[in-house]
């Protein structure tokens, strides 16, 4: 029963979107409100019926109906409950459903958000959104079906991919798809502005929250991606600069770029076909991503391929890079710069500088990212492009985003005088130069760390002479430190929303830097009560364990760890399922603000008489997720509505 | 000032990492690390042979240990692998004959693109600017005010 | 300068990527082209599951087909040993000699295997990966062809099918100079 109204449910969702879609576009091009309502009702439509798919699934998932190929793949009888729910987008069919189903739910909310306030756009912002729903809604029906059936019927299922039995499961697909999908939001305005030619400021202001929320959205799902990588991969390093890692870090980089280029568009209104064509490209990464990691055309350690979706893919971005770029070009003369800038010395110039970056370090992941398919196609070798390239060539484009980060809100509009940039950063400036030296002092002897590092400093100072400054002038009008503070945040929460969320970028840089600069690793094998030394601590190997799972055999080895006091017994384990051909690492670690104690499992006599392990002191990583949740905060009040109470 | 309290924080905090940091892992398996940092992990994707948890990298890693041991250079180790499953193998591109593009085109692109913003930023700040001129009735201080107003804004 | 036509160079930039990525589809990431083919075979020796060495260099003058398999490699290695036993017993007498090295695999899984199958040709496990490295093997099933001279002639990368070594060892059999 179960798959056939699924796969109604979908169907009929396709139709209805197709249906909203095309009456959308026709009601608004001949005056006929009717239509348009008619459309609004569909996308209603379409999210009920995408929710019933959904919970359908899940349905299958927790009574294990196996008679479903999708659910006898991913999970068998001894599956935890909560695993079987994530389960659900844990391959191609289900995170499709997802992905649709956040769709529809931003297509509700833009109508909620929108139909009053947006005429002239809303319409054909409609109908961009529900043409992008009814392709997934294709994919669904057409290429991968979720509600296959299976015959005969299995006794017991494949079971999920181990190491999606993790928390993080739970979020970072979620958080991921959800910046993805929201990035569709700002994609259909910019296309709307393009098709009714209204392609004055209106656009990008309404815009300007959709793509903070899919911005923070995105960098969760980057951020517990890595935290993910770190403690369930079991190698210890939280980016590996693999193919789809690249896919969601492009948009991102775009992303981030527009949020400033934004900024220059509303006060200067200049940059218009700049930032409709960041819009366009950065949706167009995102549709990238997806093909990337559904086609199997660059191999990854994410990638779910299946037939041949990857021709549907890749289908939909070419339809929709020539639609939106055709677009584009068509209204080329509404887009030309009327304005003009003060001087070269501004917050503009910052700004532009700050895109130019941003946009090249996109470039330079996406190059690397396609080079092996060119090196093949040219000259039919093969190559690969790893973390080393991408390292190596980033690094100094994130520095200068870095001193960026710090000149940027600082810096005046128009035109800073030399005056005022004196006095804005003599002291950051000086407090970073002689930062240095105690760095130096303390160990950091690689000039890119050491550079980095300055920055941090640089930077930090910068957020704080503006802070305590403008804190200042509000005690000089009569206000407490703290009110004054409080008030600050909450009436120019804009700013100082974007000040939070640079200190949190300057945290993750910190712990980025920290842990390639610093780190360190050894590996070896060490017999029962033999023990290893590495950066003051000592491992000490002390046995063997076995134990039975619900769905793993697990063998743990059991390390004693002490670094003058005792820290602790470390267990490391690996894991043996029977579906898969190798087992998979456990990893056991104890985090720190300083450094994590990082042990991996490796090989082992079956009698428990030695084992191989991976010892890692990793540095300041644990800054990394604490600068994700100063982002949060920074994000979070970035959008709060405009406070407009005088001062 | 608060700026200054929080670099002596993070001073503190730095100087407790780094005294852990000067007892470095012996000599031979830094070494081994380097060599394995170049090197693919072949069952993996994108993950270096030091990276990798997988059983076919602790055995690469072993090969790399004993190949460095028995007196190769890590030249020569690199080259071994190399000669055995191709260029596919290393994990950044050779930066000679073709694999240079991919080094060469990004530091291009970036450069060719501040270039241009150099060049848009010139060309805008010469043209007159859209706004109407402060009139005549505005005298000096007022001006001065108001550009320190302005420059608060956010 | 003509505006008209350079604004339309946009929509079309894109085709070169699309066409790349297409390409794409014809390609297989995960096959890799040996350098190896052409060059003499790398020694080595190991000890079979029946305790007996095997050493390569002491099979100059035989068509060699070696074969890097794992027990738990399904259903690629599970596929190709009924043709690998069945090939070996048609030209064990015509001077062809399998050898099968099993990697990252645990002893009594291997043994399974071998006994599951009634593999009559040498297997030995390559408990140190040596050998697969040696070979440049990244994945299993993978098959090497060696001539009588020692040099390897052909990979075959995944099932052997009783077409596939037909053709190979034939040609290599006919080859009787040295």
């Amino acid at each position: 029963m179960i798959p056939e109204i699924g796969g109604a449910a979908a169907m009929v969702a396709l139709a209805l979107a197709v249906w909203g879609a095309v009456a959308a576009a026709v009601g608004t091009r001949t005056g006929r409100p009717a239509l348009v309502l008619s459309a609004q009702h569909a996308a209603l439509g379409v999210f009920v019926l995408v929710t019933a798919c959904f919970a359908l699934l899940t349905y299958a998932f927790l009574t294990f109906d196996f008679s479903l190929r999708y659910v006898a793949i991913n999970t068998n009888l001894g599956t935890p409950f909560y695993y079987r729910i994530t389960a659900v987008w844990g391959a191609l069919e289900g995170s499709i459903i997802l992905w649709a189903w956040m769709l529809s739910l931003y297509t509700l909310i833009v109508i909620l958000r929108h139909r009053e306030s947006a005429q002239e756009l809303y319409p054909w912002v409609l109908t961009v959104m529900l043409a992008v729903m009814a392709f997934f809604l294709l994919v669904i029906t057409v290429a991968a079906p979720p509600f296959e059936r299976l015959a005969p019927v299995p006794a017991d299922g494949r079971g999920l991919n181990p190491l999606l039995e993790d928390t993080g499961m739970i979020t970072h697909p979620v958080a991921l798809y959800l910046g993805f999908t929201g990035l569709t939001v700002p994609f259909a305005f910019a296309l709307a502005a393009l098709i009714s030619g209204r392609v004055g400021d209106a656009w990008i202001t309404m815009t300007r929250r959709w793509t903070i929320i899919a911005w923070y959205f995105l960098s969760l799902g980057l951020l517990i991606g890595g935290w993910w990588s770190y403690h369930v991969l079991g190698w210890g390093g939280y980016w590996a600069w693999d193919p789809v890692e690249n896919a969601a870090f492009m948009p991102w980089l775009t992303a981030t770029a527009l949020l400033h280029s934004v900024m220059i568009q509303e006060r200067r209104r200049m940059l218009k076909l700049w930032n409709l064509s960041l819009v366009i490209l950065t949706f167009g990464l995102t549709l990238f991503g997806t093909f990337l990691t559904r086609s199997g055309v660059i191999a990854s350690v994410h990638a779910f391929t299946q037939g041949s979706i990857g021709v549907f893919f890749l289908s939909f971005l070419a339809l929709v890079l020539f639609t939106a770029l055709g677009l584009l070009a068509w209204r080329w003369d509404a887009l030309r710069a009327q304005g003009a800038l003060d001087s070269i010395l501004s917050r503009e110039s910052a700004f532009l500088l700050n895109n130019v970056l941003l946009v090249a370090a996109a470039f330079t992941v996406f190059f690397g990212t396609v080079f092996p398919l060119l090196s093949e196609a040219v000259r039919g070798v093969k190559v690969s492009v790893g973390a080393p390239f991408f390292n190596q060539v980033n690094v100094p484009l994130f520095l200068a985003l870095m001193f960026l980060m710090g000149v940027g809100p600082l810096i005046a509009w128009r035109r800073a005088s030399l005056d005022s940039l004196r006095r804005n950063f003599v002291w950051p400036v000086a407090l970073g130069a002689l930062s240095a030296a105690p760095f130096f002092a303390l160990g950091v002897r690689g000039a890119v760390a050491l550079l980095a590092f300055v920055l941090t400093v640089f930077v930090a100072a910068t957020i704080s002479v503006d802070f305590v400054r403008a804190t200042r002038a509000r005690k000089r009008m009569g206000e407490r430190v703290l009110p004054a503070m409080g008030g600050l945040l909450l009436r120019h929460n804009r700013r100082y929303g974007g000040f939070v969320v640079h200190l949190g970028i300057l945290i993750v840089a910190l712990g980025v830097t920290g842990s390639q600069a610093w780190s360190v690793q050894t590996e070896t094998t060490l017999r029962r009560g033999e023990a290893v030394e590495l950066a003051g601590y000592r491992v000490r190997f002390e046995g063997l364990s076995a134990s039975e799972e619900s769905n793993h055999f697990k063998v743990t080895g059991a390390f004693t760890v002490s670094n003058g006091r005792a820290v602790g017994v470390l267990q490391p384990a690996k894991k043996f399922y029977p579906q898969e051909t190798s087992p998979i690492a456990g990893v056991d670690y104890r985090l720190g603000l300083r450094e994590d104690v990082y042990l991996v499992l490796g090989d082992f006599a079956q009698d428990g008489s030695q084992a191989t392990v991976k010892l890692q002191v990793n540095r300041l990583v644990s800054w990394i997720w604490i600068g994700g949740a100063v982002l949060t905060l920074g994000a979070m009040l970035a959008i709060l509505p405009e406070r407009k109470k005088p001062a | 000032m608060s700026a200054r309290r929080g670099a002596l924080g993070l001073a503190l905090l730095l100087a407790a990492a780094a005294t852990a940091a000067a007892q470095a892992p012996r000599a031979g398996e830094q070494q081994v690390h380097e060599v394995a940092t170049q090197l693919r992990c072949v069952v993996c994707q994108n993950l270096s042979v030091a990276d990798s948890p997988s059983e076919m990298a602790g055995q690469m890693r072993a090969i790399v240990r004993e190949r460095l041991e028995a007196g190769q250079t890590p030249e020569q180790v690199v080259r071994y692998f190399v000669d055995r499953y191709g260029e596919w193998i290393l994990l950044s591109p050779p930066r000679h004959g073709f694999t240079l593009l991919v080094w060469v085109v990004p530091a291009v692109a970036a450069l060719a693109g501040l270039a241009l913003a150099g060049l848009l930023l010139v060309r805008w700040t010469r043209r007159p600017s859209g706004a109407p001129a402060a009139g005549a009735g505005v005298d000096a201080a007022m001006r001065e005010r108001i550009r320190r107003e302005v420059e608060r804004e956010p | 300068m003509t505006r008209r036509p350079v604004r339309w160079l946009l929509p079309l930039s894109v085709v070169p990527l699309l066409a790349l990525l297409a390409y794409g589809f014809r390609v297989n990431p995960h096959e890799i082209p040996s350098p190896l083919v052409g060059r003499p075979a790398p020694g080595f020796a190991l000890q079979t599951f029946e305790g007996a060495p095997f050493a390569l260099e002491a099979q100059r003058g035989k068509v060699v087909v070696l074969n890097f398999w794992a027990s738990w490699c399904r259903p690629a290695c599970y596929e190709e040993a009924p043709v690998l036993e069945r090939q070996w017993r048609t030209y064990r007498e015509r001077g062809l000699v399998v050898i099968g090295v099993d990697i990252q695999d645990r002893d009594e899984a291997a043994r399974t295997f071998v006994r599951e199958f009634g593999l009559s040709f040498p297997n030995g496990r390559d408990t140190a990966g040596k050998v697969s490295v040696d070979y440049g093997v990244y994945g299993v099933p993978e098959t090497f062809f060696i001539d009588r001279q020692g040099r390897i002639r052909a990979k075959h990368v995944g099932a052997v099918t009783d077409e596939a070594f037909r053709t190979n060892v034939e040609k290599l059999l006919a080859d009787t100079t040295g």
